[in-house]
């Protein structure tokens, strides 16, 4: 039971020694094959995006011919340009998460001091109400959504793809847990100095919520610049899709064209892995902070 | 004079709310009941709808005899093909959750790298979906795909002349191609960080108490860990299955076309087709709600038991 603890026990610390470094190999070997199997198919698909069409079509005769194209085609990446309208896909993308993200921020944020710091009537009912739509499937509500969007005429048109985005009770579940935690006592010397509500959540609120609101600012974007099945049910003219639509354009009219298929892949990904890896830790975080209540 | 205040808030308290609740009202929450509605009655947007009451659910949900065979036979023999699909889809989510849990145990270990290693796990759950399903369907490319490339040549490597199956194009193999793509994704993402957070959760002395007493690094895992983290594994899976129900419209979209032979489409789907394809609304309305009842029953066991499986 003790033999541990008993100094003179040299065999068997050097055996625990030994086993505690045989785990540390094991878990750094399940480590390294799932990073090489993660990356794998990024790779496969970098190296397709800069390979010549004939050379997609040959079977590779060995497993460096598999990852490393022989020749490094990187007009593949200008031409993807000019065969589909890749630059307004691309454009449409970035207008319609900007104005989605900071309405989102904007309406959220502001809901969210309410429920949070208000006192009035019908709150707790409400918020329930918010908190309930989170659990319905987005398809049930999807469907009238679509269906107002072509009684009011707005189908392929910028109002279809921002403003029924814009509303987000997860943004204002998220920003409400987050200005629970903020302590009450910075807001109630302003009350006493007279200030009002909207000053108290302009120079108080906001201020001390600038990493939760840049969680959602983060969230919102990337969540939108993947966003596949409204856009399409909304959108029908080449000028007014988003970049997830464009890819998919690209793949029907030019279902072999493999390289430039890849290549936009790579350029619709890339915005997405620059914005990850430098707010990682947010994602971290706020999964921590709404995924452990459970 | 306190009255006077408190209305006061009220007022200011909607006038906070005002921008987020009237879009939230027109947006989500009247949808909700406006798609009930929806259900009892036929529709293509385009002329007037016509009331029919529950057909669309007997349509969806019921059976009949066929009068040539006297076999009893499903009213949409489709839906229950789409709804199998969707749950065999879901027979990965435990192997998954196995899987994301060995990593989260890797990195808990205090390895060299451990954020480089976070990074690379979690880039597949972050990029757009259409991209990583346009990539997935040409590395499943029978001929020259990257997976039979491997497959060959690792076959090669042991001294066997191996072929890989069709995936996508074969009846058979179109839906476990799907499952590994998911997997791919899944594993090091969200549940893999809710994992590890869980596992830095527990306290060391736990550990020391049973190292005192000798238990092993099996006994450990079984006695301290496992339990401990007992309710994120709950939260994972309740939250997968819910996602798994809703799941495969996208790669049915972009990859499969629903197929071979429909093996592949899912209820997300079918009702994307009967809203869109086919602008029967009624009836992707009908589907709809089907669904929303699905989950509220997964929603109701978690909320029955979710609150009793933590173990503290």
């Amino acid at each position: 039971m003790d033999n541990i603890r008993q100094p003179g026990n040299k065999a068997h610390l050097s055996e625990a020694a030994q086993k505690e470094k045989a785990l540390q190999v094991f878990a750094y070997t399940v480590l390294a094959i799932g990073a090489l199997s993660m990356i794998m198919p990024f790779l496969w698909m970098i190296t397709t995006s800069l390979k010549t069409l004939d050379a997609i079509y040959i079977r590779p005769k060995n497993w460096i011919q598999m990852f490393i194209p022989t020749m490094f085609i990187w007009d593949n990446y200008v031409s993807a340009f000019k065969v589909v309208p890749f630059a307004k896909f691309y454009m449409n993308s970035i207008i319609v998460g900007v104005a989605v993200t900071i309405g989102q921020v904007f309406t959220s944020s502001l809901a969210a001091y309410a429920f949070s710091r208000l006192e009035f009537r019908g709150r707790d009912k409400l918020f329930f109400a918010y908190l309930a739509t989170m659990m319905i499937p987005g398809s049930v509500t999807m469907i009238p959504v679509y269906v107002l969007m072509r009684l009011f005429g707005w189908v392929d048109t910028f109002k279809a793809l921002i403003i029924p985005a814009i509303f987000s009770a997860y943004g204002t579940f998220m920003l409400r847990q987050f200005f629970m935690t903020l302590p009450k006592d910075l807001e109630d010397a302003a009350k006493i100095d007279g200030c009002g509500f909207f000053r108290i959540y302009t120079t108080i609120i906001l201020p001390l919520s600038k990493p939760a609101l840049a969680t959602l600012t983060v969230f919102t974007f990337m969540g939108n610049w993947g966003n596949f099945m409204w856009p399409l049910l909304v959108t029908n003219s080449m000028n007014m899709r988003t970049l997830p639509i464009g890819l998919e354009s690209f793949k029907t009219q030019y279902s072999t064209d493999w390289h430039y298929l890849m290549a936009g892949s790579v350029m619709a990904m890339l915005p997405i892995v620059i914005i990850f890896i430098f707010t990682q830790r947010y994602f971290v975080e706020s999964i921590k902070l709404t995924g452990v209540k459970g | 004079m306190r009255i006077k205040a408190r209305t006061k808030e009220t007022i200011a308290a909607y006038g906070f709310l005002a921008p987020n609740l009237i879009g939230f009202m027109i947006f989500t929450f009247f949808p909700v009941f406006i798609s009930l509605i929806l259900s009892f009655f036929k529709w293509d947007i385009l002329t007037t709808p016509q009331f029919i009451g529950f057909e669309n659910f007997s349509q969806l949900l019921g059976f009949h005899r066929d009068a040539a065979t006297n076999h009893v036979v499903a009213n949409d023999p489709k839906f229950w093909q789409y709804l199998w699909n969707t749950v065999f889809l879901m027979f990965s989510i435990p192997v998954c959750m196995m899987a994301s849990l060995g990593l989260a145990i890797a990195l808990n270990r205090k390895v060299r790298g451990e954020s480089m290693f976070r990074t690379i796990f979690f880039l597949p759950s972050i990029c757009p979906g259409v991209a990583i399903s346009i990539l997935w369907l040409w590395i499943f490319n029978p001929e020259y795909g990257m997976l039979n490339n491997i497959i060959y040549w690792g076959g090669k490597l042991l001294g066997f002349s191996l072929q890989g199956p069709l995936w996508l194009n074969s009846p058979g193999w179109a839906k476990p191609a799907l499952m590994l793509m998911n997997f791919w994704i899944a594993i090091g993402g969200m549940n893999m960080i809710l994992y590890l957070a869980a596992l830095q959760g527990i306290p060391r002395d736990f550990y020391e108490a049973a190292e005192i007493d000798g238990a092993n690094g099996w006994q450990k895992f079984w006695a301290i860990t496992w339990p401990q983290i007992s309710p994120t594994t709950f939260f994972i899976a309740i939250m997968s299955i819910i996602g798994g129900f809703q799941g495969g419209f996208m790669q049915a979209y972009i990859m499969t076309g629903g197929g071979p032979g429909g093996a592949t489409t899912t209820i997300e789907y079918y009702i994307f087709n009967n809203l869109y394809t086919w602008q029967n609304v009624g009836y992707a309305a009908a589907i709809a709600w089907f669904l929303f009842m699905v989950i509220f029953v997964v929603s109701l066991v978690n909320w029955r038991f979710g609150g009793k499986l933590v173990h503290y």
